[in-house]
């Protein structure tokens, strides 16, 4: 028993490492290739955070929805109206940015407990409900404007462009100028959920009990879990991401428009594939995703390096990525099924 | 009678036609001349026929939708892509000078072999690869606009030979639009193959369950893999006639979220997502109630933009009430009331 789960560990763990090596040396294809441009400053490694924030963020909520072997297709439009949102708020009805963030997460976290009982206890297909939010969402920014709204508030202006300095790295620009890279709140924004959803997840009952029903249901009933209400929290939870990753959409954007962040849910999903996290439900980690959405990441940042290759390059790389880790995953399940079938004999 | 009724009730396409139903009175009600159809210009012309005629490339896809639901319990998501890659590859074929670089029928033959390879390397990593259907068909939602683009090479390319309109138009001295005949071609022939052969019970049966009809003596991958194939020819054709619409190739927007009604539609045609039995009329009819339901919205002077939120709130409320776990709660509830009411007779 304690082998299999030791194979087990060993086998989620390896995909883990392939998701980091990956990362890893598509970065140094990258300082390689364009060592002449700066790739290799610091600034540019964190712009991979910067711009992938609320990526990084939807992917992590996207995990925890996946590994209960629901999925949650809302969540780009879900981002999409939460940027519109805010910029009603507060440039239409004058309201205080404070106010106006609290309500969209309490927004979030609404259309989550909805989406969430209809998945959990009318157990309605969650393609199908989250397919319902996503066109509610959309429909609903719509509504709400059909032209674009630029935030001019000055409380969340300077919560958007308000430069965290780290102090500690230096560097060298290509004039010679010392230089103190910088992040944005986003960033901190990301790493935190980053690293609470991992404890959530790794140390905590309601993270065993979401692993437990993503395994097996009927299993987890027997085992005195309730399996209705995990996944109800886990679709406030994500609710809540979403809706927190809309607001750091938007500390970037600053301002909403109709067609914000559509398909944004697929580039969450193929993070979280990537990151190894299996749609099936039982297996995976937000660290995982993290590196997920960072490969994405790295990949557009070597396409903007490069110059003349066009935009949806990036789409055919990372379908080819996805590609390759599905094929591996497929191959990998196939190997430790053999596995676990012979220490059953033995 | 009552007997009969019930029959009725619980007959799987109930639901589904009531559905239409209702949406079609409602457009009566709010304009009796709803279903009035004449003849213009020696064409067929009124709201039905425009609403059967908009929705044939959603029955298309519908019914090859249908079969990848049914046999692998999973969704291909990769159709509106795929549409849009074949519809390039014959744009790209016939050219756009003033007359066709190479024959219509071989520019078609060519999107749609296009398009079947796309469904058969879906159906190769489903089947196959025993990978999630939707994971699988994630790569092609992802790579097929970005390969569609790079064969236009990022541009619209527009055909200027007249008769290529005549798959999304009429055909000369036909009344009906040629989408339609087309899309009944596809009904016809998929429901008789599937009904005559005994393709649509071993469909069924390995969605049931893949392992038992394996052990049965059906090739559970080979099935699989053909429904796959089979959703990747619907795209195809669909695609053609979308193309032929415009007369002209789009990457970006053509078949655009056409994944998403396509699901719809084999939902709201009863359909379980879950696989196993199905029924290719119900996603018919959940296909034309989707046009309908958009129809009717534009004609209420809904933008085009805020049509999802309509649509968000019909598709809710028909899934629910389609949901088994809700009736149970109905009845549940219906019961305790008739108990509380006996009890208070017996008082």
């Amino acid at each position: 028993m304690a082998e299999k789960i030791k194979s087990k560990l060993r086998g989620n763990g390896f995909l883990l490492a392939v998701t980091i090596i990956l990362f890893l040396v598509l970065y140094f294809a990258g300082a390689v290739l364009y060592a002449d441009r700066n790739f290799t400053s610091p600034q540019v490694f964190l712009n991979l955070f910067i711009s992938n924030a609320g990526l990084i963020i939807a992917a992590v909520g996207m995990t925890f929805v996946l590994i209960t072997g629901g999925i949650d297709i809302s969540i780009g439009s879900v981002i999409g109206v939460v940027c519109m949102m805010l910029a009603w708020m507060m440039e239409i009805k004058h309201m205080s940015a404070v106010l106006a963030i609290v309500l969209v997460f309490v927004f979030g976290i609404v259309f989550g407990l909805v989406q969430g009982f209809l998945i959990s206890y009318l157990k309605i297909q969650p393609f199908i409900v989250t397919l319902g939010g996503m066109f509610f969402a959309r429909g609903l920014t719509a509504m709400i404007s059909s032209d674009m709204i630029s935030i001019q508030n000055e409380t969340f202006l300077n919560l958007a462009n308000h430069k965290i300095y780290l102090n500690f790295i230096t560097y060298y620009n290509n004039r010679g100028v010392e230089m103190h890279p910088y992040i944005y709140l986003s960033v901190v924004i990301a790493l935190v959920v980053v690293l609470i959803s991992w404890i959530i997840l790794r140390y905590t009952k309601f993270g065993r009990a979401v692993f437990a029903v993503g395994g097996n249901e009927q299993s987890a009933l027997l085992m005195g879990l309730n399996p209705k209400t995990t996944k109800l929290k886990v679709y406030i939870l994500n609710g809540f991401l979403a809706s927190l990753a809309g607001f750091v959409f938007c500390l970037n954007s600053c301002g909403g428009f109709v067609e914000q962040a559509r398909g944004f849910e697929m580039d969450a999903i193929a993070s979280a594939v990537i990151g190894g996290t299996l749609l099936t439900g039982g297996v995976g980690t937000v660290v995982g995703s993290l590196f997920g959405a960072l490969i994405k990441g790295i990949i557009e940042t070597i396409i903007t390096f490069q110059g003349t290759l066009s935009s949806w390059w990036t789409r055919i790389v990372i379908a080819a990525l996805l590609c390759f880790f599905v094929i591996l995953q497929s191959v990998f399940k196939t190997i430790r099924e053999k596995r676990l079938a012979q220490d059953d004999h033995h | 009678m009552n007997e009969k009724l019930k029959k009725l009730t619980t007959h799987r396409l109930f639901w589904p036609l009531v559905c239409l139903a209702l949406v079609l009175l409602f457009n009566f009600i709010k304009s009796p001349s709803f279903f009035k159809i004449s003849i213009n210009n020696g064409v067929l012309y009124g709201y039905l026929i425009d609403i059967l005629n908009r929705s044939s490339e959603l029955i298309v896809l519908a019914v090859g939708m249908t079969l990848c639901v049914a046999s692998s319990a999973g969704t291909d998501i990769s159709v509106g892509a795929i549409m849009a890659l074949s519809g390039a590859a014959t744009v790209y074929c016939l050219g756009t000078g003033d007359t066709y670089a190479i024959p219509w029928i071989l520019a078609i033959l060519i999107g749609l072999v296009v398009s079947v390879l796309c469904g058969m390397w879906n159906g190769f990593l489903v089947a196959k690869m025993k990978i999630q259907p939707m994971v699988a068909t994630l790569i092609l939602f992802t790579a097929g606009r970005g390969m569609a683009q790079l064969i236009t090479g990022g541009n619209i390319l527009y055909i200027k030979e007249p008769s290529f309109k005549y798959l999304g138009g009429f055909l000369p001295h036909i009344p009906i639009p040629t989408p339609i005949l087309v899309a009944i071609v596809v009904v016809v022939l998929s429901t008789l193959f599937l009904n005559k052969t005994a393709t649509k019970l071993y469909v069924e049966s390995v969605g049931i369950n893949p392992k038992a009809s394996r052990l049965f003596g059906l090739n559970s991958t080979r099935i699989i893999f053909i429904t796959y194939a089979a959703c990747g020819l619907c795209a195809g054709i669909a695609g053609m006639i979308a193309t032929s619409r415009i007369a002209s190739i789009d990457a970006n927007n053509v078949g655009n979220l056409m994944e998403l009604d396509a699901i719809l539609a084999v939902a709201l045609g009863g359909n379980s997502l879950g696989g196993g039995k199905f029924s290719v009329a119900g996603s018919v009819i959940g296909a034309v109630t989707i046009q309908a339901l958009s129809t009717t919205l534009y004609a209420m002077s809904v933008t085009g933009d805020q049509l999802p939120l309509y649509k968000a709130i019909v598709v809710i409320v028909i899934v629910t009430l389609q949901s088994p776990e809700f009736k149970r709660y109905v009845n549940r509830w219906k019961a305790k009331r008739t108990v509380k009411a006996d009890g208070k007779k017996v008082a």
